[in-house]
């Protein structure tokens, strides 16, 4: 047992630096994605046309647009493992499912995490947030919590169907229901710690634990699922 | 194939028959012989067709997860349990979509509007949304044994999705109407005869899911053969022109 845990991770830390080295290289959240959910949070400007409303719904609007990006990057993890049929070498050499799950995993984390910081800034300027200390440390804690959610759940969905024609389309149908539960509480929680609508920062932490119950259940049955999902 | 195929056995014309006859019947108790509500008038008559469907829904997707579960657990991987969770699901998303409908026109004539962000209301439309994805990866393509190990996946899934949906909906907004006959402090208001055609909905939409479901199923299966007829067709093809 303690052998495979080794080869876990092994396997998942070697496939979080090949995503993230691809990404490096290739600087596609930097270049394209960072810049749509920019163009999102100015949308929002538009759509809303009311400082006071926009400073108001900040908290729900930086969620939808990490949501709406985290569509693009999940994609993007998923094309470059079938675009050669790397996930199908990695399975004939007989690679350790869950190591491929959690590496994923652990990739889609780290840029949604830069993504969400990203987002934080731009609310902070264009959507005139003013959080207090606590608030700052709620906010951190919150999107730390759904961000580990958000990295499993958007693994397994991507997994689901990988190297189908149609999936691209798909995906937003099956994931968007799905961190339907990370929108409310991350929402809520980054409200009382914006304290948007006169929210109390103490408001927020039941929905963290929300968050966290989310992110718990989707690991373990991610780490369950993902190997019999991805075998042919 | 020349023989005219066809789904129905004596064994489904009889529950056929029986299933028409509950719903006539159902039809005429709900619309005449029932009095109207003193309360809400004649709209309570909604209710025969609302309670039945969201009822059929659950089933059926239970239905679904149940088949699913013996998919992936049985080791003779047997396509059957996948053609039975694919058409059961179909039914639900048909008869949650008919709930939802005869729910915000009831909801409009009791409430004043169509639809209210209470929390049964919103959970039920991430239902329907959920399995209507659920329907979409069926559809995928690729062999018969991917579609039914993605979609038994999909359907264990939203076994899970959908309760902690319920969970986070709830503690965001609640206002629809407590379950008036399970809940066991309420005291039961209905009259007798709405009480009884109340339950001979719940009766007859479960027998016309049982005949739904076994046609579709079998449906499924002609359509299979089908796909399979005509890759072999193809093959054969391909064969004759490399041995000219």
């Amino acid at each position: 047992m303690t052998s495979r845990m080794q080869t876990v991770r092994r396997v998942s830390l070697a496939v979080v630096r090949k995503d993230l080295r691809i990404e490096w290289s290739s600087k596609v959240l930097l270049n394209q994605v960072a810049p749509f959910s920019l163009v999102i949070m100015i949308m929002f400007a538009f759509a809303l046309d009311n400082e006071g409303i926009l400073q108001r719904v900040a908290p729900g609007l930086v969620w939808l647009a990490t949501l709406f990006s985290m569509l693009v990057i999940v994609q993007r993890s998923f094309a470059v493992e079938t675009a050669d049929g790397a996930l199908d070498a990695l399975r004939v050499a007989g690679t350790e499912p869950l190591g491929i799950f959690i590496g994923k995993s652990l990739a889609l984390m780290v840029q949604l995490l830069a993504l969400e910081l990203m987002l934080l800034a731009i609310a902070l300027v264009l959507y005139a947030v003013e959080p207090t200390a606590m608030g700052y440390a709620e906010t951190f804690a919150t999107m730390l919590i759904a961000t580990i959610g958000l990295g499993f759940v958007g693994t397994l969905y991507g997994g689901l169907g990988a190297g189908a024609r149609g999936r691209e389309t798909l995906l937003p149908l099956l994931l968007l229901p799905a961190v339907a539960p990370v929108l409310i509480g991350a929402t809520r929680a980054t409200e009382a710690a914006f304290g948007s609508g006169g929210a109390q920062s103490s408001e927020g932490w039941p929905w963290i634990g929300l968050l966290a119950v989310f992110a718990g259940v989707f690991g373990a049955v991610g780490a369950l699922a993902f190997g019999p999902m991805i075998e042919e | 194939m020349t023989t005219t195929q066809s789904t129905a056995t004596p064994t489904t014309q009889k529950l056929g028959i029986a299933t028409a006859t509950a719903v006539i019947f159902l039809v005429l108790s709900g619309l005449i012989f029932s009095a109207e509500d003193v309360v809400q008038g004649s709209t309570v008559r909604m209710m025969y067709v609302h309670v039945p469907s969201i009822w059929v829904a659950y089933l059926a997707f239970g239905l679904t997860a149940l088949c699913s579960a013996v998919y992936v657990s049985n080791r003779s991987r047997s396509l059957i349990w996948d053609r039975f969770a694919g058409a059961s699901a179909e039914i639900g998303v048909l008869f949650v979509a008919i709930s939802l409908v005869t729910g915000s026109l009831w909801g409009r004539l009791t409430w004043g509007t169509f639809w209210v962000w209470d929390a049964r209301l919103t959970s039920t439309a991430f239902l329907f949304i959920t399995y209507i994805g659920y329907l979409a990866v069926r559809r995928l393509g690729g062999t018969f044994s991917q579609r039914a190990r993605r979609s038994a996946i999909m359907a264990l899934l939203a076994v899970l999705e959908i309760p902690l949906v319920h969970f986070s909906v709830n503690l965001w907004r609640t206002l629809h109407q407590k379950a008036s006959i399970a809940d066991p402090n309420a005291k039961v208001q209905l009259d007798g005869f709405m009480l009884f055609t109340l339950f001979w909905g719940l009766i007859s939409f479960s027998m016309l899911f049982a005949w739904l479901l076994i046609h579709r199923q079998r449906l499924m299966a002609l359509e299979d053969a089908v796909q399979d007829q005509g890759l072999d067709r193809a093959i054969q093809e391909r064969r004759t022109e490399a041995g000219r």
